[in-house]
């Protein structure tokens, strides 16, 4: 029987780069942020939104009439983050505000710098910090900060104040478009932190290998041997509890021949990846055989586990370097044929 | 009723905890949820007609993780399944559609979510705009705060009545044995609290939590074999507003208004609503026309228990449990998904 014991944790790390083609709109938009400039679209009932957005949100027609806005505007909500959290803009406190840009008729999602939440209020007037180094994104906008002694804006969509503001006048003089080549690329690093579990039965199977031992599990209902144990037989849905101790031989089901280099390859190709069925087991798992000329290898081949110096076990099938030819006669096809 | 209609006739939940030790993939906590669920009506796995799941793939930490969640159903022979990567209420709709197009006469809806895993406050920065909101990593508690404060600067509400939101949750979670929060707490005392992220307390926020739930549905021709009084689904819909954050009025929840309508929200006793923060119960009851003649949470609702991918399918679960027992005859239920209510599913049901 299982005994109980905490399953086996760890931290997971999980990071990759998305890389986004943000097309003509909002790439349009990540230029102008390069440059300093902001520039908003013109929406289907006049609204400029700020960011772009690709399609009017009422009537999802396209957009593409673009208008530059300022970088300075207006609070319009915020809430205070004490504490920041990673990847957040700013290292200290800050606030998350909604700010609507001169000439702008939605609001930008960004941070203030004002110090504390006490100097913070809704229709303060903010100006955007740019960043040293730009790229093309929206951290290209470092943040926005207070300006000091604005007047507050009314802060009121319909006011007669924005009237005039940048957004509106597009009889002015004649825009300079240069550099305002779409951004082609746009890349977002991210970086999530978890800690991983393994279920109770996985946990005794890597408790295992720890001491050299493979602890499979047997399905109270059809009676299958599987390693690793599972949380649950696909079979049946319940959770697999006598513990079955398999010996370190079995044979090879199914392989294929890696000639193909990747990054973080640990083995010259070729080499063998191959399905093991240990004797007494009812699942296969995939692990490298070694030991021959990769040509040699073959399905129903005897196979058994080459250990590592008992020194560098750990919690992990690792432990096992590789499975190599054990020399013994070759199974029966119909031996593993529904094991495929 | 007539051929296609269709009823919720099972309900189980695991408990809402702080943290779960077991796997993201759920499998420990749905073994025994699916085990009740089944037992409770009757039926064997095999005789499921449709599977549907929600859950996400940020939550756990690695790709399409609701694969091995499958080992719980017992998977093998393949079964009729599928999933999405929302909150399993609307896994519901799904199933609800199979149903009504007369393929299948039952259909077993899950969600599960470890949400102690991560840090599910950035988890959640994923589901954002990708372009020019997520690169920020808004968190999900300030960008619940931003809705709150609009709606406390236009006297739509005030701190007060956000608290009366929480003490009331918590005090009638006192009956539900699988809250992660409840008992009694005056309100003076919650707002005499440090702010979270102000505008917003620790109250204001649903806590951390992992958990799952299960309904079962079943055609008209099914129904009442597995149920005396089944939830007959009258009205299920759901709208969406755009992405752009600052485009939308947050004031309001234009989704919700226009998806209780379609569904035909008007004269329901009780309602089950997923506000995982306290000024969401207030724009939802006001999207739906709610009055105070209306039990709102009886459960206690999303502030004392919010599986993440769980909590909306729950509610649906909740409100026909109302149904089923003869304690209403007609109620909501409503689940949300996405920054800020922004998708929002209503479901009708009656006796």
């Amino acid at each position: 029987m299982t005994e109980i014991a905490e399953p086996l944790s760890a931290p997971l790390e999980v990071g990759f780069d998305y890389t986004r083609s943000p097309g003509p709109v909002l790439g349009r938009f990540a230029a102008g942020l390069r440059q300093r400039r902001i520039t908003g679209v013109r929406g289907s009932d006049g609204r400029v939104h700020v960011p772009a957005v690709e399609h009017d949100p009422v009537t999802a027609a396209p957009l593409d009439e673009f208008v530059e806005v300022g970088d300075t505007g207006t609070v319009r909500s915020w809430s205070w983050i004490p504490e920041p959290l990673e990847g957040q803009p700013l290292p200290h406190g800050f606030a998350w505000a909604l700010v609507r840009l001169d000439g702008a008729d939605t609001a930008l999602l960004h941070a203030v710098d004002a110090g504390s939440a006490d100097r913070m209020r809704t229709g303060m007037r903010v100006r955007a910090r740019w960043a040293a180094e730009r790229v093309g994104g929206i951290r290209d906008i470092a943040c926005f900060d207070p300006v000091p002694d604005g007047p507050d804006s009314p802060g009121d969509a319909d006011s007669p104040d924005d009237a005039g503001a940048p957004g509106d006048t597009t009889s002015a003089a004649p825009r300079d478009d240069s550099g305002l080549e779409p951004v082609q690329l746009l890349t977002t690093p991210i970086h999530l932190h978890y800690r991983h579990s393994a279920s109770p039965e996985e946990s005794r199977y890597l408790r295992g290998l720890a001491e050299g031992r493979l602890l499979g599990q047997r399905c109270p209902a059809c009676r299958k041997v599987y390693i690793p144990p599972r949380g649950a037989c696909p079979t049946d849905g319940v959770p697999t509890e006598q513990e079955v101790e398999l010996p370190d031989t079995g044979i090879v089901t199914t392989f294929c021949i890696v000639n193909v280099p990747f990054l973080g390859q640990r083995i010259t190709p070729p080499y063998v990846a191959a399905y093991v069925l240990l004797d007494g087991a009812d699942i296969a798992f995939l692990h490298l055989v070694l030991g021959c000329a990769a040509e040699e290898v073959r399905m129903g081949m005897r196979v058994r586990a080459e250990w590592k110096p008992r020194a560098e076990w750990d919690t992990t099938l690792r432990n096992i370097d590789h499975f190599r030819p054990s020399g013994e006669p070759d199974a029966p096809y119909e031996s593993y044929a529904h094991h495929l | 009723m007539t051929d296609s209609d269709v009823a919720v006739v099972g309900f189980a939940q695991a408990p809402n905890v702080r943290a779960t030790s077991g796997t993201t993939n759920g499998v420990e906590m749905l073994v025994p949820v699916f085990e009740e669920l089944l037992s409770g009506t009757g039926m064997r796995t095999e005789d499921v007609g449709f599977w549907c799941s929600g859950s996400s793939d940020y939550l756990a930490g690695r790709a399409f993780s609701f694969i091995a969640a499958i080992d719980a159903i017992g998977a093998f022979p393949p079964i009729n399944e599928s999933h999405v990567e929302m909150d399993a209420a609307w896994a519901l709709y799904e199933a609800w559609v199979k149903i009504r197009t007369g393929e299948v006469d039952t259909a077993l809806v899950y969600g599960f979510g470890k949400s102690s895993a991560g840090e599910l406050r950035r988890v959640l920065a994923m589901q954002l705009d990708p372009y020019f909101a997520a690169p920020l990593w808004p968190d999900s508690v300030g960008v619940a705060g931003l809705q709150a404060r609009l709606g406390l600067e236009s006297g739509a509400f005030a701190e007060q009545d956000m608290a009366e939101v929480a003490a009331r949750s918590r005090a009638d979670a006192e009956q539900n044995p699988h809250a992660q929060l409840s008992g009694r707490v005056l309100v003076a005392e919650l707002l005499a609290r440090p702010y979270l992220a102000d505008p917003l307390r620790a109250h204001d926020c649903a806590p951390i939590t992992d958990g799952a739930s299960a309904v079962l549905l079943a055609s008209a021709g099914r129904a009442r074999e597995l149920r005396d009084r089944p939830a007959w689904i009258t009205g299920v819909e759901h709208r969406i507003e755009s992405a752009e954050l600052g485009g939308r009025d947050l004031t309001a929840s234009p989704s919700t208004a226009d998806a209780g309508r379609a569904a035909g929200a008007e004269g329901v006793e009780l309602a089950e609503l997923h506000a995982p923060f306290t000024h969401q119960e207030l724009l939802l009851r006001d999207a739906l026309g709610l009055d105070g003649s209306v039990r709102i949470n009886p459960s206690g609702g999303a502030l004392c228990g919010n599986p993440m991918f769980a909590a909306g399918l729950t509610r649906i679960g909740e409100a026909a449990r109302r149904v089923w027992s003869g304690e209403a005859g007609k109620v909501l239920a409503h689940a949300t998904s996405g920054p800020a209510l922004q998708q929002n599913l209503v479901c009708v049901m009656e006796g």
